[in-house]
C-alpha cells in the first residue's frame, strides 16, 4: 500500500494514469483545472505516455475526446459546471454512439449569480443523457471510481461513456491519504481497451446518419437496456476490485447502519461522511437511524432503495440541488422508486451554492425529520429548504 | 445499424437508407475530376461528407466517384487545391 | 484523537501548502490527515485561510472547520485585519508570528515565534516575501505535539528537494527550538 497525500483531483489525475490513457482534452475551469494540469505534467516529464490536446472550449473538448474514443483510444476529459453545460450537447452524442468514455465533474454551482464552491446542480443535470453517474465521498474513493470507471464502461455488456462526480474544493482541493496501487498491479487487473467499434479510415462508415423514427426508438431501447446491465456490472466490478485492492463500497449504494434503522437518510457526496458521524451522535442518543449513499445515480439503485426502505418508518432525503418547479432531483428520484413502499417521505434542500452543511447541522435536520415522523406518521414533505 | 451482442449503435455506410432512394438522383451539378490535374492529394476523399469518393487500393492511383450516392454539394471541388474538380450541370 | 486547526497567512506565504505538509506529517506518523483552503479572492498578499485535521482515525467529516483547536498565524498584521480567533476552542492553542511578544486575551494558550527573521537568515525569499511556512509549522507542532518534528522534516524533504529542502528544514528545525509560550 503506498499512501500518498493528495487532493481529489490529484487522485483523479493518478487513476488516469494507471489506467494507461491515451489522449487527453480539456478546457481549464474552477475546480477541475489541477486535474489536467497534472496529467499534463505526468506527460511532460515522459510519466505517463499520452497525448494532450488543448482546446479552446469544453464543447471541443469532449468533441475531441469522443474523436480520439471512435479511434480506438483510451481518453478522458475532466470539466464543471459551466463547461459541463457547455458541451451538455455533446454528452447526447457520446452516450448515443455507444462508445466508452470517462469523464471527471468537479460538481460545481451553476450562476448567475457567479459562484465557485459546490453544489450538484451540474451533474444532476445530465440524468437523462444515457452517461453512467457516480459520486465519491472521498479522495480514495474517486480515486477508486476513476479506475472502476474505465473497466465499467469497456464492459461489452455496457458501453456507456461514464461520470465522476466529486464535490468541488471539499474532495477536489482537499489533501488526504490516498493509497494509489502500483501500475504493474492496475495492469494485471484493468485490461486492454476493448470497443463495439472502431473508426478508421480504411472502412467506410457513418455515425449518427439520419434514422428513421421507429429505428432511432429500437437505438434508444438498446441503451436503457445497457443502463440496465450497468447494475449489474458495477457490483461486479466492485467487488472484483475489492479481491485486487481490499476496499469495496457495495455497489450502486453504500449502506450504513441501515438493517437495524428505523429512519433512513438519503444523500449523494462528500457530505455523506458528516452524515454518517450525526448519525453515530445520534444512535448514541438512542435513535435508529442509518444512511443510504448514493453512489451512483446513474442507473439509479431502484431496487437497493426499495429493499432498505421496506419496513422503515421514514426516508429523508437531503439534496444538494433542486429540480425547479418541483423538489431536489435525488428526492423525485427516491419517491418514485418507493411509491409502493409505506414510509415517512422528506426532502430537504442543504448545501446549495456551497453552503457548509456540518455535523451539527445534519443532527438537527435529523432529529427534527424523526420528531415529525413520530407525530404525524406515514406523511410526505417535498421540499424544505435548510438555511443556516 | 450496428448490433454486437445486445448492443445497438447507429453506424451506417451510405445505402438506399432514410430517403429510400439512391441519393445520386438529387444531383444538379455532379462533380468531374480532371486527372490530369489530380496531384492525388486526397483532400476531396478526406472531405466528401457522404463518404462516397473512394480511395485507390493502389497508393499511385487516382480516386473515383460513387455517383450513385454523390449528391453534389460540391465540397470536393472547392477544397481541391488544383481546381482538378469541376461542378458540371447534371446532364451535361 | 482529532484536532483541527485553521492557519492565517496572506497569499504567497505558503499557508495551504503548510497544511498539506502537516497531512502529509501525519500519513508518515501511520495518522490520518485532511487539508484544505478556503477560497475566496485569491491573489499575493490577500489574507487567505488554510485548514487542517489531523487524526489517529480515518477522518469522514469534510465540512468546515467552525471551532479550531489551533491557530497558527503567519503575519502580525492579520491581528488587525481578521479575527484570527474567531471560534477558537477555550483552552485553544495560538501560535503567532512576530518580531515581539505578542500576547491575546482570553482562555488561550498564546506561543510566538521569529519566523520572519528566521526565514529571511535562511534566505527563503520569494518575490519579497520572506516564506515562513516551514519555520512555523516547526513552532507549530513543538506547541501542540500533534505529530513529531521528525516526521515535518521527512514531509519537508517529501515537498521540497535539494538545497530548498535542507534550508526548509532547517527553518521548522529552528522555530521549533525557538518558539516560546508567552501565556
Amino acid at each position: 500500500m503506498v499512501l500518498m497525500a493528495l487532493t481529489g483531483n490529484h487522485a483523479v489525475a493518478w487513476a488516469v494514469r494507471r489506467a494507461r490513457v491515451k489522449v487527453i482534452a480539456a478546457y481549464p475551469i474552477t475546480p477541475q483545472t489541477t486535474i489536467v494540469e497534472k496529467l499534463a505534467e505526468f506527460i511532460d516529464k515522459g510519466e505517463m505516455d499520452a497525448k494532450m490536446i488543448r482546446v479552446e472550449s469544453e464543447h471541443s473538448a469532449l468533441a475531441t475526446v469522443y474523436g480520439a474514443a471512435i479511434g480506438g483510444a483510451r481518453a478522458f476529459t475532466a470539466t464543471a459546471s459551466h463547461g459541463l453545460l457547455y458541451m451538455h450537447e455533446v454528452l447526447w452524442w457520446v452516450a448515443g454512439s455507444r462508445v466508452p468514455l470517462v469523464m471527471a465533474v468537479a460538481t460545481r454551482a451553476i450562476g448567475p449569480p457567479w459562484n465557485i464552491w459546490s453544489d450538484h446542480s451540474d451533474i444532476m443535470g445530465q440524468r437523462d443523457t444515457g452517461w453512467i453517474i457516480a459520486m465519491g465521498e472521498d479522495n480514495q474513493e474517486v480515486f477508486d471510481l476513476t479506475l472502476q470507471a474505465f473497466k465499467i464502461t469497456e464492459d461489452e455488456r455496457v458501453n456507456l461513456p461514464m461520470i465522476v462526480g466529486l464535490d468541488a474544493f471539499i474532495l477536489s482541493h482537499t489533501t488526504a491519504p490516498v493509497d494509489v496501487p502500483s501500475q504493474e498491479e492496475v495492469d494485471a487487473w484493468l485490461p486492454e481497451r476493448k470497443q463495439l467499434y472502431v473508426i478508421d479510415p480504411e472502412h467506410k462508415i457513418q455515425i449518427g446518419n439520419l434514422a428513421l423514427p421507429k429505428d432511432y426508438a429500437v437505438l434508444r431501447k438498446s441503451i436503457e437496456e445497457a443502463m440496465d446491465n450497468a447494475r449489474k456490472v458495477i457490483v461486479e466490478v466492485d467487488e472484483d476490485y475489492g479481491k485486487a485492492f481490499g476496499r469495496r463500497y457495495g455497489g450502486l449504494v453504500e449502506k450504513y447502519r441501515c438493517d437495524d434503522a428505523k429512519y433512513i437518510v438519503v444523500l449523494m457526496g462528500a457530505w455523506s461522511g458528516d452524515a454518517k458521524e450525526a448519525v453515530d451522535k445520534l444512535r448514541g442518543e438512542g435513535y435508529p437511524i442509518g444512511v443510504l449513499r448514493i453512489r451512483y445515480v446513474r442507473p439509479f439503485p431502484i431496487e437497493e432503495l426499495v429493499e432498505v426502505a421496506r419496513g422503515k418508518k421514514g426516508v429523508l432525503v437531503v439534496d444538494r440541488s433542486i429540480s425547479f418547479g418541483n423538489a431536489g432531483p435525488l428526492f423525485i428520484e427516491v419517491s418514485s422508486a418507493l411509491t409502493e413502499v409505506n414510509v415517512a417521505l422528506k426532502g430537504v434542500l442543504a448545501g446549495i451554492g456551497g453552503v457548509d452543511v456540518g455535523v451539527d447541522d445534519f443532527v438537527e435536520i435529523f432529529k427534527k425529520f424523526i420528531n415529525e415522523v413520530e407525530e404525524y406518521g406515514t406523511f410526505i414533505k417535498r421540499q424544505e429548504w435548510y438555511l443556516r | 445499424m450496428l448490433r454486437v451482442g445486445s448492443n445497438l449503435a447507429p453506424l451506417s455506410k451510405p445505402s438506399p437508407g432514410a430517403s429510400g432512394s439512391k441519393t445520386g438522383s438529387w444531383r444538379i451539378f455532379k462533380p468531374v475530376i480532371n486527372y490530369d490535374k489530380c496531384v492525388r492529394c486526397l483532400l476531396c476523399w478526406l472531405h466528401c461528407p457522404y463518404s462516397v469518393i473512394e480511395r485507390p487500393k493502389d497508393p499511385n492511383g487516382y480516386v473515383t466517384i460513387d455517383y450513385n450516392y454523390c449528391k453534389g454539394c460540391g465540397i470536393c471541388a472547392s477544397v481541391c487545391p488544383t481546381k482538378a474538380i469541376s461542378m458540371v450541370p447534371e446532364g451535361e | 484523537m482529532l484536532i483541527e486547526l485553521r492557519f492565517h497567512g496572506r497569499g504567497g506565504q505558503g499557508a495551504v501548502k503548510a497544511a498539506e505538509v502537516l497531512v502529509d506529517a501525519a500519513i508518515l506518523e501511520g495518522k490520518y490527515g485532511q487539508a484544505f483552503p478556503f477560497f475566496g479572492a485569491e491573489r499575493r498578499g490577500a489574507p487567505v485561510e488554510a485548514y487542517a485535521r489531523i487524526s489517529d482515525k480515518p477522518i469522514r467529516i469534510h465540512s468546515g472547520i467552525r471551532n479550531p483547536d489551533v491557530v497558527v498565524v503567519f503575519d502580525p498584521s492579520l491581528l488587525k485585519l481578521v479575527n484570527v480567533l474567531r471560534g477558537l476552542k477555550p483552552g485553544g492553542k495560538i501560535i503567532i508570528n512576530t518580531p515581539k511578544k505578542i500576547e491575546i486575551e482570553g482562555d488561550y494558550e498564546v506561543y510566538n515565534v521569529n519566523a520572519t527573521k528566521i526565514a529571511l537568515d535562511l534566505k527563503l525569499v520569494v518575490a519579497g516575501w520572506a516564506i515562513v511556512n516551514t519555520a512555523m509549522l516547526g513552532a507549530l507542532v513543538k506547541a501542540t505535539g500533534i505529530v513529531s518534528l521528525d516526521s515535518v522534516l521527512k514531509a519537508i524533504r517529501h515537498t521540497w528537494t535539494g538545497e530548498l529542502g535542507d534550508k526548509n528544514a532547517r527553518a521548522a528545525e529552528i522555530a521549533y527550538n525557538e518558539v516560546v509560550k508567552v501565556k
